[in-house]
Parts: C-alpha cells; sequence; structure tokens
C-alpha cells in the first residue's frame, strides 16, 4: 500500500455532504453567540454599557472582561521562543475579552449569547462601547520610530524581540568576495482563509462535571489541557473533538480567546453554546502573517560561489506575540536554502503594531527567507554573468555533506542540521522539465510575434516533522475491522488514509478496513497538533510503530493457535496464514476476540487484546528540498501576467501516497500564487484594515493557478522509520521567488534594469514597475 | 454575517408593487435579484425596513422584440437569461458578449438587468453595455397624493440616467420596468473588453465600444463607455467624436484611445492607481474599437 | 423556522431534492440557513456569506446559485437541489459508504478534495455544467469552476475530477 495512490476513505462523506464540520453539530437547546470587537486600531475603552443589549428579546446574556474575573489573563506564550543567547523577547499575549485598552481592529469586547445568531447580532449592534481613539501605528517600518505611539507601553518601546544568529565570520567573507550584492526587499503575507472559517461548542455536563467541546483546532489535545487548567477540571473531565474541518493552514493552531469565552459561557448558562466566525470576523480575529522588510547582501567569489549572506530585517507580529518567534526564526533559517553558506550573520527586530495577531500560516516565514535568498542569486547571477541555474549549482550542498549543521538553532530549538538530501539531480530535473536550455531561443522567438515570455526557477529547503512527539493506538477489533487513533487534528490532508495505508501495509489488511479517528481526546489524549508539516511524519511514524507491535502480538497469537512458529506466518487478506499453505489460517477478528478471553488463564506478562500504543519523537526535524520553476506571459499592454507552465520537483523522502503528495504540493503552489499575486491585506498606517471581504481580498481561483507538473526525487529520511519528510507546505515557499525572476526575464529586452523586490506584485504593481523603469515604453498609451 | 430584521412584501403585479413600494416609506427597498442588496444586509452596510421583492411580478420578466426591430427586456430578467437568449445574440449580440463578464454564473442566474442598472455601480457591466446601445429604461411609480388614478410612467435615456456613484435620476418610489434596445443600425460592430484581477471580478477598467460606417468605409457615429472609470458609468464622448467621419484606421484609433485615457475620470484605489486605470482605458479602448470596426465592416449594411 | 427575533413568519413551499415541503420562515432568513439549520442539510457549505466563495452553491430551478445571497422567502415557489440530492438515493445508516454520483466517483477517483468544505457546492455547479457542456475542454472546465474558492486543492485535482466525471457521464454510467 506504501507508495501507491489509494483513493481516499474520507472522500464519499465529504462527497455526500454527511462529513460533520463544526456548524452542522448542534445539541438541542443551543444558544448563539455573536462577539462585540473594536472597531478603532487602538482605544482605551470608556465605557462598556451591555443594558439595552442584555434587555432585547431571545438574549441570554452580554458578557464583557469584567464577567470573566480570574479567567480574563493573558494566555501563554504556545511557542517558546528557541534560546538563542543574547535574545531579547518580551512576551504580550492577549486576554480572552479586552479589558481597558484594545490593541488592534477587531479585537474582542464583549460576547452576546442569544438564540440565534440573527439576535445575537441585532444585540450585538445595541452594546454600546465608549471608545476613546489612541495614537496608532499600523505601518511595521515605523513601528521603532523614537515618536511611535506604543502598543504595549509598559515596554517603553515596540520592540518584541531581538535576536542575532552568525556562523563564521560575514565581515571576512565580505572583505574576500569578488561581488557583493545588497537590496533590500518588502515581502508581504495575507490571511490563510481556510473555506471554512473557526467554530467553537461546548457543552456542560453539570451533573457529571464534564466539559465537551467541539473545535475547528489543528490541536485539539493542547486546547483540552489548557481548558482543563482553566477551569480546574481534570484533564480527563475535558473532551476536545476536533470534527472535519474545513481548512487550517496555521491559525487554527492557535488557542484563542472565544476557545475560553464560550466553554465558560456554556459553564455559567448550563445551555449548549456556539460560536461561528463569519468572515469579516476571520479578517481580524483570526491570526495573519505580515509583511518583512529585510536589508540583505551576499558575498560571492568571482566564480558566483557564496562566501556570506548578512541580513538585517524587521518582522511584523501585530499586536502580540503569542506565538513566540517562530515565523522570524523560521525567515531566518531558512534563507540559507539548499546551499553551502559559509559565514552568515542575521538579525531581525520582531515590532509589536496595532494590527490583527502574526502567527504562522502555511510556509510560516520560509518563503520570506527564500525570497531573499533567491533574488539576492539571481542579481549576483547577473553581474557575474552567469545563468540561474549555473550559480545555484554552484553552491548547493553536495550528498556527501549530510547531516549538514547550519549551527544555528531552529524554531524547534534544535540545531539547524540538515538530515538528508540530494539537490542537484532536483535543480537538473527541474531545469530539464521546464525547457531551461531552449528556452532563449523560444523567449527571442515570441518576443518577434510581440509576446513577452520569461521564465523562473528557485530552489529551497523545508525544515518540516518537528517534534516534540506524537502517538496512536492501533486495535484489532474482533470484527476484524482495525481501528486507530492519533492525537493530530486533520484538515485534509488525508491523514485517514495515508495512516490507514501504513496500517494496512503491516497487518495484511484491506485499508477499507481500517477506521481512523483523529482529533477527538476521548480517542487518545496524547500530543500536540497538526503543523509545521508534521502529521505524515511524526504522527504517522507513531502510527507505523503501534502496528509493528500489533503486528507481533497477532504473529504470537496466531503461531499458538495454528501451531506453527511464528516465522512460518504471514499477514494477507485480513487473516494470519501459514506461508504456502494458506488455507492453514485464522481471521483476525478471530485472533482478537481470543486475546481477550472471558474465561481461562492468561500467561503472565502478556497484555490483552490485539492493540498497541506507541509513540514517536524525533530528535530534529527533516530537511525537505525542492525546485520550482515557471514560465509566465506578461500582456505588454496590460501588464497582466499569465501562467503558461509550472514544474515541482520535490523531495519529501518516501512517498506514502503519491495523489494526496500532489495534491498537497498543488494547494501550497495556489497559495503561494495567491501571495505572490493577488493576495494583500491593505492596511493603513494607523492599522485600519480596508479589504476585509472576498470581494477585494483575492484568493486565486481555478483560472489563476494552471496545471502543475510534478516531478519525486526519494531521499529517505534517516531520522523516521517511514524515512518521511514533510509536504504540507512546500508548495507554497518559493512561489514569489520563481514568479519575480520570471517576470524580470519576460521584461529583460524592454526593461532591463527592472527589479522586482518585493510581493505580492499585482498588475498595478508591475505597470508602476514598468513605467518607473527607464528604458520601458510600457505600452502605447500612456 | 446575517440582515437586520426587515418587513417582507411580495407583491404579484406590478401596479400592486408600486403601491407597496410607495407605501413603505423611504427606507423601503425593492428586491429585485439580491445579488448586490444581499450582500449588503448580510454585512449590515444596509439595513432597509421593508423589502418588496420582485421576483414573482412576472409582467417584469422576459425579452421581447419590438416591430421596428429593438428589444425591449423586462427589468427582472436574469443576466444568464441575457447571455443565453437567441433574440438578444441576434438584436443585440453586444450584451450577449458583454453578459459572461458579469461576476460568475452562480450569481447571473440571480441578478437582473433592471437591478444592475438601478444599483449603478460605477464597476458594473451592464451600464456601459447599455450606455453604447443608446438604450433607455421605462419607469413606473404610483401616483403621489393628489395625483389621478393610475402608474406614472416616464422613460429615462440611459445616458441621463447615472448621476454618481450608486446613484440615479430614479425616484424612491420609482421602479425600472423595462430596458429599451434601439435596433442595430446599418454597417454597425460593437465589442467589449476589461480587465479584472481574476475572471468574475469587477474590472479594474472596461470599454464597451459601437462603431457605424458610412458608404464610403469612415465612421458614422460611434459610441464609447468605460467600466469603472469616473464616478458613474460613463460615456467617453469626446473620445467617440474623435473617430467620426474618419475612417478607423490604426493611427486614429489610437489618437481616440489615447483621448479616452484623458476623458475618464477614474479614482485610485487598492487594486490600481488612477495612472493604470487611464492607461487600461486607453489599451481597452483602441482594442474595442478595432473590433468594432472590424465587425461593422463586414456587415453588409441591410 | 424563525431566525428568532419573533417577527411573523412568512410561509414558504418549495421542491426540495424532490419533496414538497412547506415552512413558515422570518423574512430575513437566508436561504443557507434555512437549508442547513431548518432542514437539517449540512451539506450545504458556508464560508463567506458575501457571495464570493460559492461553497454554499446549490441548484434553483436546475441553475446553480449562491444559498447565501438568497433569502429563504424567495425560493418560494422554485425546486432547490443540494448536495444531499445529487446522491442517488438514500444515505444507508451507519459508517457505510453511500452511493455515489458519477461526479462524486470522479472526484473521489481524481482526488478532486482535501479538506471538502467548498466541494459540495463545486460538485453543484459541475452538474449544471456538464448537463449544458457533455464535453468540456480544460479551459472550459476552468472558467466554470472559477465561480468558486477552494483553498487545499490548487483546483488541478479538480479540473481533473470534472474531465473525468464529463466520460463517466458520457459513458452512460449511472450511480454505483
Amino acid at each position: 500500500m506504501l507508495g501507491t495512490r489509494l483513493p481516499r476513505l474520507e472522500d464519499p462523506r465529504l462527497l455526500t455532504g454527511r462529513a460533520r464540520f463544526i456548524d452542522d453539530i448542534e445539541p438541542p437547546g443551543t444558544l448563539h453567540v455573536a462577539f462585540v470587537r473594536s472597531d478603532l486600531p487602538h482605544a482605551r475603552i470608556a465605557d462598556i454599557d451591555v443594558a439595552k443589549a442584555t434587555r432585547h428579546p431571545g438574549v441570554a446574556a452580554v458578557v464583557t472582561a469584567d464577567d470573566l474575573g480570574e479567567l480574563c489573563r493573558p494566555g501563554p506564550v504556545l511557542v517558546p521562543p528557541p534560546p538563542v543567547e543574547g535574545a531579547v523577547f518580551h512576551a504580550r499575549t492577549p486576554l480572552p475579552l479586552a479589558r481597558a485598552v484594545v490593541r488592534y481592529q477587531g479585537e474582542a469586547i464583549a460576547a452576546v449569547v442569544a438564540d440565534s445568531r440573527y439576535v445575537a447580532e441585532d444585540a450585538a449592534a445595541l452594546v454600546g462601547v465608549d471608545l476613546t481613539p489612541l495614537d496608532s501605528v499600523g505601518d511595521y517600518e515605523r513601528a521603532l520610530d523614537p515618536d511611535a505611539p506604543l502598543v504595549h507601553p509598559d515596554l517603553g518601546s515596540n520592540l518584541a524581540a531581538r535576536v542575532r544568529q552568525t556562523k563564521g565570520d560575514y565581515e571576512v567573507a565580505r572583505r574576500e568576495a569578488a561581488v557583493v550584492v545588497s537590496r533590500t526587499f518588502r515581502y508581504d503575507r495575507g490571511v490563510a482563509a481556510a473555506i471554512e472559517n473557526r467554530g467553537i461548542i461546548a457543552e456542560w455536563d453539570g451533573g457529571g462535571g464534564s466539559l465537551t467541546v467541539w473545535d475547528t483546532t489543528q490541536a485539539p489535545i493542547p486546547v483540552r489541557n489548557g481548558l482543563a487548567a482553566l477551569f480546574g477540571l481534570p484533564e480527563s473531565r475535558v473532551r476536545v473533538i476536533a470534527p472535519f474541518i474545513g481548512g487550517g493552514f496555521g491559525p487554527k493552531v492557535m488557542f484563542y480567546g472565544e476557545e475560553i469565552v464560550v466553554p465558560w459561557l456554556a459553564m455559567r448558562l448550563g445551555r449548549p453554546v456556539k460560536w461561528i466566525e463569519d468572515r469579516y470576523e476571520n479578517f481580524f480575529a483570526t491570526t495573519q502573517e505580515r509583511a518583512q522588510t529585510h536589508e540583505a547582501e551576499l558575498a560571492l567569489d568571482g566564480e558566483g560561489r557564496i562566501l556570506g549572506v548578512r541580513d538585517r530585517f524587521v518582522h511584523d507580529t501585530g499586536a502580540y506575540d503569542s506565538y513566540g518567534l517562530t515565523v522570524p526564526i523560521n525567515t531566518q533559517c531558512t534563507l540559507l536554502g539548499p546551499y553551502r553558506v559559509p559565514a552568515y550573520d542575521s538579525a531581525f527586530d520582531v515590532v509589536f503594531t496595532n494590527t490583527p495577531i502574526v502567527t504562522p500560516v502555511r510556509g510560516a516565514g520560509r518563503q520570506h527567507g527564500v525570497f531573499v535568498i533567491e533574488r539576492l542569486l539571481d542579481f549576483a547571477a547577473r553581474e557575474i554573468d552567469l545563468n540561474v541555474v549555473e550559480i545555484r549549482s554552484r553552491n548547493l550542498l553536495e550528498p556527501h555533506e549530510f547531516p549538514h549543521d547550519h549551527g544555528i538553532l531552529y524554531q524547534d530549538s534544535a540545531s539547524l542540521t540538515y538530515d538528508s538530501g540530494d539537490y542537484q539531480p532536483a535543480l537538473e530535473e527541474a531545469a530539464r522539465r521546464i525547457g531551461f536550455d531552449g528556452f532563449d531561443d523560444e523567449r527571442r522567438r515570441a518576443a518577434g510575434e510581440g509576446r513577452l515570455l520569461g521564465l523562473g526557477l528557485a530552489c529551497y529547503v523545508e525544515g518540516t516533522g518537528i517534534g516534540p512527539y506524537e502517538g496512536a493506538r492501533v486495535t484489532v477489533e474482533p470484527g476484524g475491522t482495525v481501528s486507530v487513533a492519533t492525537g493530530v487534528g486533520t484538515q485534509g490532508q488525508g491523514h485517514f488514509t495515508a495512516f490507514a495505508q501504513l496500517v494496512a501495509d503491516e497487518l495484511g489488511v484491506d485499508p477499507a478496513r481500517v477506521r481512523v479517528v483523529t482529533g477527538d481526546t476521548a480517542e487518545f489524549h496524547w500530543g500536540t497538533g497538526t503543523f509545521a508539516s508534521r502529521g505524515a511524519v511524526v504522527a504517522g511514524s507513531a502510527v507505523h510503530s503501534a502496528a509493528v507491535t500489533v503486528r507481533g502480538k497477532i504473529l504470537a497469537h496466531a503461531a499458538r493457535a495454528l501451531e506453527v512458529d511464528p516465522t512460518d506466518l504471514e499477514l494477507a487478506d485480513g487473516a494470519a496464514r501459514v506461508r504456502g499453505a494458506p488455507d492453514v489460517s485464522i481471521d483476525l477478528g478471530e485472533l482478537a476476540l481470543r486475546a481477550n478471553p472471558l474465561r481461562g488463564a492468561v500467561e503472565p506478562g502478556t497484555e490483552p487484546g490485539l492493540e498497541a500504543t506507541s509513540y514517536f519523537g524525533p530528535a530534529a526535524g527533516s530537511t525537505a528540498s525542492g525546485v520550482h520553476a515557471v514560465i509566465v506571459e506578461v500582456d505588454p499592454d496590460t501588464s497582466l501576467v499569465e501562467i503558461l507552465r509550472y514544474v515541482v520537483v520535490h523531495d519529501c523522502g518516501t512517498v506514502i501516497n503519491p495523489m494526496i503528495v500532489d495534491g498537497q504540493i498543488h494547494g501550497g503552489v495556489a497559495l503561494g500564487i495567491g501571495n505572490a499575486f493577488f493576495e494583500e491585506l491593505v492596511l493603513d498606517e494607523y492599522g485600519g484594515l480596508s479589504n476585509a471581504s472576498f470581494m477585494d481580498y483575492l484568493l486565486p481561483t481555478a483560472t489563476d493557478v494552471p496545471d502543475i507538473e510534478t516531478a519525486h526525487i526519494e531521499t529517505p529520511s534517516p531520522l523516521n522509520p517511514l524515512g518521511a519528510k514533510g509536504v504540507g507546505e512546500a508548495g507554497a515557499i518559493p512561489v514569489a521567488a520563481v514568479f519575480a525572476q520570471a517576470v524580470e526575464s519576460a521584461l529583460r529586452d524592454g526593461a532591463p534594469g527592472l527589479e522586482i523586490l518585493g510581493a505580492p506584485l499585482g498588475p498595478g504593481k508591475l505597470f508602476e514597475l514598468r513605467r518607473m523603469a527607464p528604458t520601458d515604453a510600457a505600452g502605447a498609451h500612456s | 454575517m446575517k440582515p437586520a430584521p426587515f418587513d417582507y412584501l411580495s407583491p404579484r403585479t406590478l401596479d400592486e408593487a408600486l403601491r407597496m413600494l410607495a407605501g413603505a416609506g423611504d427606507d423601503a427597498r425593492p428586491l429585485a435579484g439580491g445579488q448586490s442588496l444581499i450582500p449588503m444586509l448580510n454585512f449590515r452596510l444596509a439595513s432597509p425596513t421593508a423589502l418588496v421583492d420582485l421576483g414573482r411580478v412576472d409582467e417584469l420578466a422576459g425579452v421581447t422584440h419590438r416591430d421596428e426591430g429593438g428589444l425591449t427586456i423586462g427589468a427582472m430578467t436574469t443576466q444568464r437569461v441575457l447571455e443565453r437568449h437567441p433574440d438578444v445574440a441576434l438584436r443585440a449580440p453586444l450584451l450577449a458578449e458583454g453578459a459572461p463578464w458579469i461576476a460568475h454564473v452562480q450569481i447571473r442566474t440571480r441578478g437582473t438587468v433592471g437591478g444592475s442598472i438601478a444599483h449603478a455601480d460605477p464597476a458594473a457591466e451592464l451600464p456601459a453595455l447599455l450606455l453604447v446601445l443608446g438604450a433607455a429604461v421605462r419607469v413606473s411609480r404610483a401616483p403621489r397624493e393628489g395625483e389621478p388614478e393610475g402608474r406614472i410612467e416616464r422613460t429615462i435615456r440611459l445616458a441621463d440616467l447615472f448621476l454618481g456613484p450608486f446613484f440615479t435620476a430614479l425616484e424612491p418610489d420609482e421602479l425600472i420596468t423595462a430596458i429599451d434596445v434601439p435596433p442595430p443600425g446599418g454597417r454597425e460592430g460593437c465589442a467589449f473588453d476589461e480587465v479584472a484581477r481574476r475572471r468574475g471580478d469587477y474590472a479594474i477598467a472596461g470599454v464597451a465600444a459601437r462603431v457605424r460606417l458610412d458608404g464610403q468605409g469612415a465612421c458614422e457615429s460611434v459610441a464609447l463607455a468605460a467600466v469603472n472609470a469616473g464616478p458613474a458609468p460613463m460615456l467617453l464622448r469626446e473620445a467617440a467624436a474623435e473617430l467620426v467621419g474618419v475612417p478607423p484606421l490604426p493611427d486614429a484609433i489610437d489618437r481616440a484611445a489615447t483621448t479616452a485615457t484623458a476623458e475618464c475620470d477614474p479614482a485610485p484605489d487598492m487594486h490600481a492607481s488612477e495612472a493604470y486605470r487611464r492607461h487600461l482605458v486607453g489599451v481597452l479602448a483602441a482594442r474595442t474599437l478595432t473590433t468594432a470596426a472590424r465587425r461593422a465592416a463586414v456587415e453588409d449594411g441591410s | 423556522m424563525t431566525a428568532g427575533s419573533g417577527v411573523d413568519g412568512v410561509p414558504v413551499r418549495v421542491r426540495l431534492n424532490g419533496e414538497e415541503v412547506t415552512r413558515s420562515v422570518e423574512p430575513r432568513l437566508l436561504l443557507s440557513d434555512f437549508l442547513r439549520h431548518g432542514m437539517g442539510l449540512t451539506g450545504t457549505h458556508v464560508g463567506c456569506e458575501h457571495g464570493v466563495c460559492g461553497a454554499c452553491t446549490i441548484l434553483v430551478d436546475g441553475e446553480p446559485a449562491r444559498a447565501c445571497l438568497m433569502l429563504a422567502v424567495q425560493a418560494d415557489g422554485r425546486e432547490i437541489t443540494t448536495v444531499e440530492g445529487l446522491t442517488p438515493g438514500p444515505a444507508p445508516p451507519g459508517p457505510d459508504d453511500p452511493a455515489l454520483h458519477p461526479i462524486q466517483r470522479a472526484f473521489r477517483d481524481t482526488h478532486a478534495l482535501q479538506c471538502g468544505f467548498c466541494t459540495p457546492g463545486i460538485l453543484m455547479t459541475t452538474a449544471a455544467f456538464l448537463a449544458e457542456t457533455p464535453r468540456p475542454s480544460r479551459a472550459e472546465i476552468r472558467e466554470a469552476l472559477s465561480g468558486h474558492l477552494c483553498r487545499c486543492t490548487g483546483y488541478h485535482h479538480i479540473v481533473d475530477g470534472v474531465a473525468r466525471a464529463a466520460e463517466l457521464l458520457a459513458a452512460g454510467e449511472g450511480a454505483s
């Protein structure tokens, strides 16, 4: 089964509308919540008058921070920053409901509970919130100005963190360099925009003292643990269920204020309480990823070999920094790419602004770093007169250099060490598939017909599959089906199928007979969650390991039952049978019954049932890698860019299900295309967001994303038994870098000096760039 | 994102609809296809006290052709019908060409011609298409106090209808009942093109063109209208005038296009600067005029 | 069903997945909420409530429309089909796989869905599209899908799925 394109087992439920998503769940008597949120990016809350709203017919309660009492305290920093020497980190995390001050537009101030969401919204409009505007800072590049308004005045500045990591001696590298290229890059990012917004339903059983919470979370177990601690309940009395989830992409891993307020309301009111985020709220209340500005410099020798990189960047974390330093550390580490970089001096400032909170979104800062190094290599290639493939080729790490320790710390606090890889074949394969060698002729031919074609190609690595650990339980049921339970949530990654494939291989059963349950703490309650491209790697390894143990138990029981040596047995077609004599066999279901005897003696030291629980914790993440290549056509008159071809050559180690892996890559590229070309949060200098709708925040559609040609290179990871590496984020990471290079290539003749130093790049911005480029005519009618 | 409460009125005849609209007060709104109004209700950007649903007023829907060859399009005709109706393809092919540019099919199946015009969105395609065709709207209202029985009707040329962004010459108690499109005359050709960020989005800029040639191949009349290039759906009269009396050769078309870039009056927004919009109006004017002239040239004029 | 504000209900009669139903609804109730919470047809999903994402797409008199951009009262007298009406026959009880429409089978075969949230709307658009365009090109398929947002798949496999569905339907394959 491993490596086969097995159609997904979860699909029939999803295709028929029978899969239950959060808003499909509604216990009898459920009340509905609407939040009152700040319209202003920064203000003092002078007064909240809930009287009129509370009296509104159909309203059960209107609550504010004061009603929450003890619960209204800042949440934890979810990911502690890595212990980089000399690093500064000021933790500022939000309250479940704002008290006294709001620090970003959309921060929740009050919750209205009513018979329906309609009435809750009616009443929310009646809550009198008296806000006194405060000066605010929306532009992260100005956040450290001496006169900048302060987001957290007690800190005395808007500096949230300052981290410097170095290896080698960049100053020496620079002195010895034949070529030094430096530029300033601005890379913006948008919202995750899962098509399903967030939602929470809580039900309190006062008699039994137990709380059940359905939650669109990527991390049900940490949410369960957090709620138990907050409410003083034993963890076993809190059940968190992540149902089918309509896309995660990062922000659903956060622990949000709504996840505290809604269960608290259910406990207080003794009724089930439900909150479903709407799309407008999602643009503020769900975390986002946003901009960084890099001043970066690349030093090379005369042959284009990298001697060193220096980077100084500013990262906007929004009003709080609840997710630690994951995003900027990812940027810092991923910038090094698949290259040999002898000297690196990278420092960043994280700044607070009066804008929604920034946490990882698919890619999680990696694409920012990739954009910087890939663009610098492109500019260096021009100066040295190398082509874009050659300059990369000369700098790739070679197979004998693995494991490769970069000597700086990664987001998981482990040293940034690449476990394995083989980069040169991927680069060559991508160049071959996109037709790099003949492209210049093709470009000139097209130019003769007035068409502007450009080619782009870029490399990346992705640290995936990080710890700490995940677990899984595999059980052969008496009916012969196999149950698998694991703690990770699933948001469309095909875990139901991939895990079934792993188990099916070990136990010799049809994957359709393997029932996988994820994200229900009543089924499995150890683990951390789905993030950092780690589900298949970490939970998959745990599933595999549990299945191996169960296989051993099956063989032992079957050997006794059939009176043969275990080594003479094979597992196939749902039975244990004697090799060469398949008629001598026993069904797994029958074995499961026998393994749980009702009478008689059980041998000392044995466990009942055909069941095992295993855990897997990798010492470090496995490093996936790849190369993307694209051909674009730029309309010379309108500056519209069309993607003609897109090629991805990717190495995610052992592939469990190629169809699912291709799907992950396609989706990542689409998100990357969105970020490179379409998606932009339009924030004003005060932090106000002016495009909080799908009318104005543009996600790419089927006519914007091309067919994507994929090819796989497999260098198995030595760090887990499957040899797997993560794939969830890979597609999104290098897209903007590839596009920038391709668009410049298309405009090379008309505007040789045109440089793309930022993302996203819509046609309007490209038009302005072409207008500024000295030798460009930018069409006949301007 | 749920609408605030409102009263709901569901007339079956035009007279009933007009009476209900007149009687429901200033904050009542007619509900046509709802594809612009309902999003505004959901965002609570609009909170009308009452909606008068025109969806069951059968006399408002349908496309008919008049004896002289023109079309009368009922206000509640959906954009999807416009896109596929054989009479439209024959007598006003520009509407059939332009309709697929309006949002997505799932919107066009509900969105109506009358609703789109009354909404007067400067970024909408239909007003520009109808402007270059020289269309007019038929408008009705119930008699006001002191007026005699019987509905009051008037006709407003499209060119006189749009006064500003989302603002028309319609009175609050008036309804558009139908749109009259004149018949194509002689050697006439039309074209529409737009630049949008994505398929189905409102245009960054769009241009509709109509060119009629005389016997010698010179432009006898020209109409040009721009989408999202001014505060209201607008005709580009100076640019069109530039071509009248001359053959539609590339130089002349380029001059007209250049005039169009100056004559339009676009505002910047998050998707495009003013300069980019002007530039696109020029590009699209040249493209659509060229296509329209080519199409006119192959008409035999009978 | 009311939205809960005590306003008098307006009667609505619709033919819903082949069955006549009559309910009294509050005028402001969105058709999407009526279907999901009033009729329990939760296969129609809600992603943006302003008509852009397409997750709530249903068929109204056989043509695709956004359920979030219609009031339930506007559906009076109409024929409505949701994803539940696409699947042939009643769903079996329990966890067993239900019968699949050829479009649904094609989507499964081609991995045309990941989280599956946008999928029901896309299936409804596809049903109407293929009825009108039985042998579409990939470009036509992309155009037909352009009114839907999918954040997971990158669309490539969805285009494959629609193309495969066209093949299955052309081969006269009924429901499995």
